[in-house]
């Protein structure tokens, strides 16, 4: 199923923040959406996930109207990971993964087995099994994190969209998320991340979705959009690069001398 | 223990403090005398019955709109008097007393409407965003809002014997509650209660925030509705009927929480429950105060609840969900 951004124009308030966005998201593959802070980015995934107001173009899966589509079969074709995501309460972390089949479980029917297995593969998936009667309260931001994400797993949506997923998290769990959603994708679904991180986006990406000023300014393979030129223009660092088992990265050094 | 005898054990409590209900008082009747043609049943039939449905009715209204206003908030402060609807309640009743609309049916009337315009004005104070921040704001001007009109209405009062009908009547009680108050409360309650059930699984999404509930499907402008139209309906009957009973919705479920947990929607339940009990407990106690009076519950509850919920604050103090 494939994620199409046609001519999309958000509005908040009376700031347009995405003008006339368009993008060709494919399944089976990694999109680390970039760019500098205020470009637009997480109104981009919100609107992909219809949680903002359009005020023109469309968001579509395949042929389908995001934003016209029942709210629960959305809420099964797409997963959705907030920023600094939170939980409220104190709720212990297999409640917490079971709210991701909301979308699939009928008006007051509880929970069937396929449900059961799907939370379960979901906590195994994300290593947090061990955790599951423990309150979220008491876990560290780390293991949090991989609670949050096993609740989007457990929702075994065709399309996941993730907002900075990786902020708060040491690098250790950061190099450790991003190739759980790797998998994720190879599995055959949908994965669009807002990343801050260039290193991290190039590593873990396939595809480089490069936005400023609410527009798009490049699009494409990672090799391809992110370089030292563009990176440059779009958020004013200059790279050097680092060579990663054979695989030329790029790595901001600085801040590009203007004038 | 799980879920089920913990609720059967609350269930079982309820069901005694509601007997202890019918047997405490000025009067204190033994079990031996409810079934024998003793004169002293009249008092349980009469009197003691239509107070004890009465305190069960309105001590469950409470205790689940208190756990469903924090669960929809997701403020552990919330409860029905945070919204502003007890305020306009009572303003509504307050301006039935003073205005001489007379009694019973015209006070009820005045507290329902009271308790509707509250409901309508936050509906359309947050129509535009219905995000939990515009909610607490709107009731909370509101309930001042309302509590400066009452004041005004007193200080302008035709007469005296009024202004003493009112205090007495905002104190809140059950006392002389008759089987006619209860047919005038009861559908309301009933009807809000259901309203408030229905929110359970929307509540536990909204635990990871209104994007993710969002995102997960929820509507939020239906969950909005069913809380506030609910809210409505029992704190509006329970504040005609009773005057107003603070710290019910407030405590009960912050009680519940170790025991039940801390997701949203298995507090509904176990917190009707909880309010029910608590009332029920409260309202025996005042009538045992020695001397011809009684306490007022409202006066009891206050003054049981506030040193009892600072102690939680301290005990718990550090933890982000308290």
């Amino acid at each position: 199923m494939d994620l199409i951004v046609d001519a999309l124009r958000v509005k908040l308030g009376k700031r347009t923040v995405l003008h006339d966005v368009s993008a060709h998201l494919r399944p089976g593959r990694v999109t680390a959406i970039l760019g500098p802070n205020g470009a637009g980015k997480s109104t981009l995934v919100k609107a992909a996930a219809a949680l903002v107001d359009r005020s023109g173009g469309s968001v579509r899966l395949d042929t389908q109207e995001v934003a016209t589509m029942d709210p629960r079969a959305r809420a099964r074709a797409i997963g959705y990971l907030p920023q600094d995501a939170t939980v409220h309460w104190n709720i212990v972390a297999r409640d917490v993964v079971a709210l991701g089949r909301l979308p699939h479980l009928g008006a007051h029917a509880a929970p069937s087995p396929e449900d059961r297995a799907a939370i379960d593969r979901a906590m195994h998936d994300t290593q947090t099994t061990h955790l599951a009667d423990r309150p979220v309260g008491e876990l560290s931001g780390g293991e949090r994190a991989r609670v949050l994400l096993a609740r989007v797993f457990a929702g075994e949506p065709r399309w996941l969209l993730a907002d900075e997923p990786l902020a708060s998290l040491d690098p250790s769990h950061q190099i450790d998320l991003l190739a759980r959603l790797r998998t994720y994708a190879a599995g055959g679904a949908g994965v669009a991340i807002v990343l801050h991180d260039l290193v991290q986006a190039q590593r873990a990406a396939d595809d480089a979705l490069l936005i400023a000023d609410g527009r798009i300014v490049a699009f494409g393979p990672v090799a391809e959009v992110m370089t030292a030129d563009t990176l440059a223009r779009v958020f004013g660092v200059c790279v050097a690069p680092l060579d990663d088992g054979g695989r030329r990265l790029l790595v901001p050094v600085g801040r590009v001398e203007v004038g | 223990m799980t879920r089920t005898p913990k609720l059967l054990a609350l269930g079982l409590l309820v069901i005694l403090l509601f007997g202890l209900s019918l047997g405490c008082g000025k009067v204190w009747v033994p079990l031996d005398a409810w079934f024998s043609s003793d004169p002293r049943w009249w008092i349980i039939l009469e009197l003691r019955l239509p107070r004890a449905v009465l305190g069960l009715a309105l001590g469950a209204t409470l205790g689940l709109s208190g756990a469903v206003l924090q669960g929809y908030l997701r403020n552990p402060l919330a409860d029905p008097a945070v919204v502003g609807v007890s305020s306009v309640a009572a303003l509504g009743a307050v301006a039935a007393i003073l205005f001489g609309l007379g009694s019973g049916p015209a006070i009820f009337a005045a507290a329902m409407l009271g308790a509707g315009g509250a409901v309508a004005l936050l509906a359309a104070l947050t129509w535009r965003s219905p995000s939990a921040i515009t909610f607490i704001l709107a009731g909370t001007v509101l309930a001042s809002l309302a509590g400066a009109l009452t004041a005004f209405l007193i200080s302008i009062a035709p007469n005296p014997y009024a202004v003493a009908e009112v205090i007495d009547w905002i104190m809140g009680a059950l006392t002389d509650r008759g089987w006619d108050d209860i047919t005038l409360a009861l559908p309301p309650m009933l009807l809000g209660g259901v309203l408030l059930m229905l929110t359970g699984r929307s509540l536990d999404a909204l635990s990871l925030g209104e994007a993710a509930a969002r995102s997960l499907g929820i509507r939020m402008g239906r969950v909005r509705w069913l809380v506030v139209l609910g809210t409505g309906l029992v704190v509006g009957a329970g504040v005609a009927v009773t005057g107003v009973i603070g710290f019910v919705g407030l405590v009960v479920p912050h009680l519940l929480r170790p025991i039940f947990g801390h997701r949203p929607s298995a507090l509904l339940l176990p917190s009707a429950l909880g309010g029910a009990a608590l009332v029920l407990a409260a309202d025996s106690l005042v009538r045992l105060a020695p001397g011809a009076g009684e306490v007022r519950l409202g006066v009891a509850m206050a003054l049981i609840g506030a040193p009892f919920f600072l102690g939680l604050l301290v005990k718990e103090r550090g933890r982000a969900w308290i």
